[in-house]
């Protein structure tokens, strides 16, 4: 940025415009809202506010048409987290949100603050945060930055969610080359609130005023939301100064103290600063309220001497709210930001002008009318080509390996399919003791604290399918969590989506986006597991080259028994293993391929929506029945892989026998076919399950027993668990201590 | 048993405490607020894991400093039980009431799991439910609980049998595998001469139901129940 911000009234040149990441037509809509050229500090303001980040300009208009509804969701998309109904007037909120851009540039912080950000988009709302997680995408291992960004993501977020005080339970971590140079840090808040308690951010009330509590304001992030709008390239490095630096201390009181203002009756509207901090955040709430701002930059508690309205509008310091207040309750609610040492101070006031009104030392130095900054922001319908699907790899066109044994712990030891224990190790995974179901298995199940309800919570996304066929890898990333959240007996109730794209003005990267909407719109439709929140990040690029597309979805699910909850880990000897669903030795897009013989080609499985619901809808009911002693999805390695993950989690052997007919045995143990899932029950109780399947015309299939100390599949292999726990456990840390 | 939870600023384990000791005790805890100068009359104060002003500073080192630290250190002197778990084990090494210091994990990493503890001595207050030499499951979660002391305090603690619990493994054996921070002599927790203060570095408060993956932590609260009676 040039020096010409440090003056307010700078000439608007084309040049100043085009710095601030906006277009000529842009620039020409926004002389239009004013009537005039804009101030500096209008030019900031609209900057930030029409950043891709902020505006969803490329992507609003698919989507639209994602399915938001359902009788349980309270609040959908356009809150700062979507809101669904758990029963006895409580309600989950929840949200996943992106931190990309910054934890390249600077991992620890960047993750940190991502953490920090999606907390407080659920404590805005009234909710108690209750769970962290989060789905994180590297480079290859081997890259000379990966080691140093996967350390500095996971203490960054280690060291953020453990001081607030927040359990973060779990997520996915996946290496693969298309992100070298782009990594992903999408993080994810589960709260709870009480449904007669939640807060929006919509102002109201001429006259009433406006407060600003948390921390001061600084320098740090100006200009973050226009960074994570723009490609990278090989000076991104010099962006540093434009990434925020977290305080978890000072996030752990402000959770606190905005419980405890919101347990009374004095807020009207509250909102978090997060990204184009004090601009978006009053925007919303005026242009939400249809009322004007009008604010006294002169109050804002600031942390740097002279910092310009420019400044201060566009920092993203971290750990700040904007609150309105009932009049006459000031003083009421200062006594509880005093109490908890927080910065408290009344910055302005609500007018019926309907316009952003900024003043500071006695001038106006912006005056925007909201309602058009806000709902008239552009808005592209980018040209897009659709991705041709490659074509579906014969099976039998995919040589069988030396030794299936040898494969299956290659894959097991292998970067992606390795125990990430060493990652979760350093989150504190347990803290407010309601943490039933621990990371590792399909998904992580929290209690709803003081009652006999859960939620179990999920994130997922597979992109090298949505590389090969956006539209299947869409609809596989919703399935994915949709069965792991039924995996452990909850129901699927609705889910977060974060986008992650490369750049949006290429069609072939638009076509990959539009092809997983509409994937994601087809799979939210049948499996009845709406969207409730999410977020977009795109020009996820660097020197041209994209990400593989990445939707991730963060499912949430209730369990309203949780005496009933199922882990992937079979208790009891002699316990009988079946296998339901269809198999048909999926080779193309798969681990194995991957892995094995290192090409990524061929099409990716297919997902039949009604076939996962009347697969996962049977399973549900066998675990609400008590029929179920362990359950766990089949997805990335496929069979073999889901076996191997059963026995290490119980630490107990299988004696399995597979009926593959014609399918090679590699394909049908490492094939990565859709809707199927391997379950364990007692003897007395296999009868009958398979009887139940058989009613409700799912497939089910008995493959084997829980017995000794070794997984042993006739005609394929014979590995010791501790061999197999030996290789899975390994790889992480000594990748990360370097002796890989 | 009439109890009291300390909460600092950023503790974050004190409904953990709370609930725990309500659970078990069947009576509901004080709540004492950092800057709180008079506290109820209890049997027991409970200074709770988490991160009190950040651990900006050395652990513990604020909030041992707080205006609630006299009458707490008072009713430790008049022979009231207090217990302090995690950042409640350091802020009560940084009182001076328990001896030693809580370092950085020898990993450098934060570390959240669960490990096995040797109860050394089954005769104090705070561990009289379990047996000696039983080993039972507690969670730890820190960065900062590696236990350093002289070798003449360490020398005393474990003459004196004032050490409460031992990192070990499954089969009792307190090897380096089995320590999860690097404390010495595998040391998770410790008691005062008098035997009235325990400080640990792990959350006996994490694992009181079966639903939370077991119920070994019950007993340190067990045993300070039956020692009042």
């Amino acid at each position: 940025m040039t020096e010409t911000i440090w003056n307010n009234n700078p000439e608007i040149t084309e040049d100043l415009v085009k710095e601030h990441g906006l277009s000529e037509s842009e620039h020409e809509l926004m002389i239009k809202i004013l009537g005039r050229e804009p101030s500096l500090t209008e030019l900031g303001i609209f900057s930030v506010m029409w950043s891709e980040h902020c505006s969803y300009k490329s992507s609003k208009l698919h989507l639209k048409t994602l399915p938001t509804k359902a009788p349980w969701v309270i609040h959908g998309p356009g809150e700062n987290a979507g809101v669904i109904d758990i029963g006895d007037n409580q309600a989950a909120i929840f949200k996943m949100e992106s931190h990309n851009h910054p934890s390249y540039i600077e991992p620890y912080q960047g993750a940190a603050t991502g953490v920090g950000g999606i907390l407080r988009d659920v404590f805005t709302m009234g909710a108690r945060p209750i769970a962290n997680m989060n789905a994180l995408r590297f480079g290859r291992p081997d890259h000379r930055k990966t080691r140093h960004l996967l350390s500095g993501v996971v203490e960054g977020i280690g060291g953020y969610g453990n001081c607030v005080g927040v359990p973060t339970v779990g997520g996915e971590t996946n290496f693969h080359p298309s992100y070298d140079g782009n990594i992903l840090v999408n993080a994810m808040a589960v709260g709870l609130a009480d449904q007669d308690k939640i807060f929006l951010s919509a102002a109201a009330g001429v006259g009433n005023p406006v407060i600003y509590v948390g921390s001061k304001t600084g320098r740090d992030g100006i200009h973050g939301a226009t960074m994570a709008s723009a490609e990278f390239t090989e000076d991104s490095e010099e962006k540093r100064p434009t990434v925020q630096v977290g305080d978890p201390f000072t996030e752990k009181l402000l959770i606190e103290a905005c419980l405890e203002l919101m347990s009374t009756d004095m807020v009207v509207a509250i909102q978090d600063m997060g990204a184009a901090g004090l601009t978006s955040s009053s925007v919303e709430m005026a242009s939400g309220g249809g009322v004007g701002f009008t604010l006294n930059l002169d109050k804002v508690p600031q942390r740097e001497e002279h910092m310009t309205p420019y400044e201060m509008m566009l920092s993203e310091s971290q750990e700040r709210m904007l609150v309105v207040l009932k009049p006459d309750r000031v003083e009421e609610a200062e006594a509880i930001f005093r109490k908890w040492d927080l910065d408290f101070a009344v910055i302005g006031n609500i007018t019926d002008t309907g316009n952003l009104t900024l003043k500071w030392q006695g001038e106006t130095v912006a005056d925007i009318p909201t309602q058009p900054l806000a709902d008239n922001s552009p808005e592209y319908d980018r040209p897009w080509v659709k991705t041709e699907p490659p074509a579906t790899i014969d099976p039998n066109d995919v040589a069988a390996p030396n030794d299936i044994g040898d494969a299956l712990l290659k894959m097991v030891g292998s970067a992606n399919l390795s125990s990430r224990e060493w990652i979760w190790e350093q989150y504190d995974h347990q803290v407010m003791a309601d943490t039933i179901q621990l990371p590792g298995g399909d998904a992580a199940v929290v209690r709803v604290h003081g009652t006999n309800k859960a939620l179990a919570i999920s994130t997922d996304c597979t992109p090298r399918y949505c590389y090969a066929d956006p539209f299947e890898g869409g609809k596989q990333a919703v399935a994915e969590t949709w069965r792991n959240v039924t995996a452990t007996g909850a129901q699927p109730m609705a889910i977060t989506d974060c986008l992650n794209f490369g750049n949006p003005e290429r069609p072939d990267i638009m076509g990959q986006f539009v092809g997983a909407i509409d994937g994601l719109r087809e799979a939210c439709t049948v499996l009845e597991y709406p969207v409730i929140s999410g977020n977009v990040s795109l020009y996820n690029e660097t020197n041209g080259k994209g990400i593989h597309p990445t939707p991730a979805i963060g499912g949430v699910g209730l369990l309203k028994d949780s005496s009933k909850m199922v882990t992937i880990a079979p208790e009891n000897e002699g316990d009988v293993i079946l296998l339901v669903g269809e198999s048909n030795g999926h080779i193309g897009c798969t681990q194995y391929l991957s892995i094995i013989e290192g090409r990524e080609e061929g099409a990716p499985p297919p997902v039949d929506l009604a076939l996962e619901k009347k697969n996962g809808d049977f399973v549900r009911a066998q675990i609400q029945n008590g029929n179920i002693s362990a359950c766990h999805d089949i997805s990335d390695g496929g069979l073999f892989v889901t076996l191997a993950e059963m026995a290490m989690a119980a630490g107990k052997g299988m004696d399995i026998a597979l009926h593959n007919g014609d399918i090679p045995m590699h394909a049908y143990g490492f094939g990565e076919d859709q809707a199927r899932y391997v379950i364990a029950t007692a003897p007395q109780e296999a009868d009958a399950v398979i009887e139940a399947a058989e009613e409700v015309g799912v497939s089910v299939a008995r493959i084997g027993v829980i017995r000794g100390q070794d997984l042993d599949v006739q005609d394929a292999f014979t590995i010791s668990v501790d061999e197999l726990l030996d290789a899975h456990g390994s790889w992480m840390p000594k990748y990360m201590a370097k002796e890989l | 048993m009439k109890s009291a939870v300390v909460t600092f600023p950023a503790s974050n384990c004190d409904r953990d405490m709370f609930d725990a000791l309500e659970k078990i005790t069947g009576q509901t805890p004080h709540r004492i607020w950092h800057q709180d100068c008079e506290i109820p009359d209890v049997d027991v104060i409970a200074l709770p894991g988490g991160f009190s002003f950040g651990d900006y500073l050395r652990c513990g080192a604020m909030a041992a400093r707080s205006p609630a630290i006299k009458a707490i250190r008072d009713h430790a002197d008049r022979g009231g039980n207090v217990i302090g778990v995690c950042n409640g084990f350091q802020v009560l090494t940084e009182m001076g009431l328990l001896p030693g210091a809580l370092m950085r994990n020898a990993s450098l990493k934060f570390v959240c799991k669960t490990v096995q503890l040797k109860v050394e001595n089954a005769d104090s207050t705070f561990t009289n439910a379990y047996g000696k030499g039983d080993v039972i499951d507690i969670p730890v979660a820190h960065h900062d609980g590696n236990y350093f002391a002289d070798a003449d305090t360490l020398a005393e603690l474990e003459d004196t049998g004032r050490i409460a619990f031992r990192y070990v493994n499954s089969s009792g054996e307190a090897t380096a595998e089995a320590n999860p921070n690097g404390s010495q002599h595998n040391i998770a927790g410790i008691m005062n001469k008098r035997g009235n203060i325990l400080g640990m570095m792990p959350h006996p408060e994490r694992l009181i139901e079966d639903a939370q993956g077991g119920t070994d932590g019950r007993g340190f609260f067990e045993s300070i129940i039956n020692t009042l009676n």
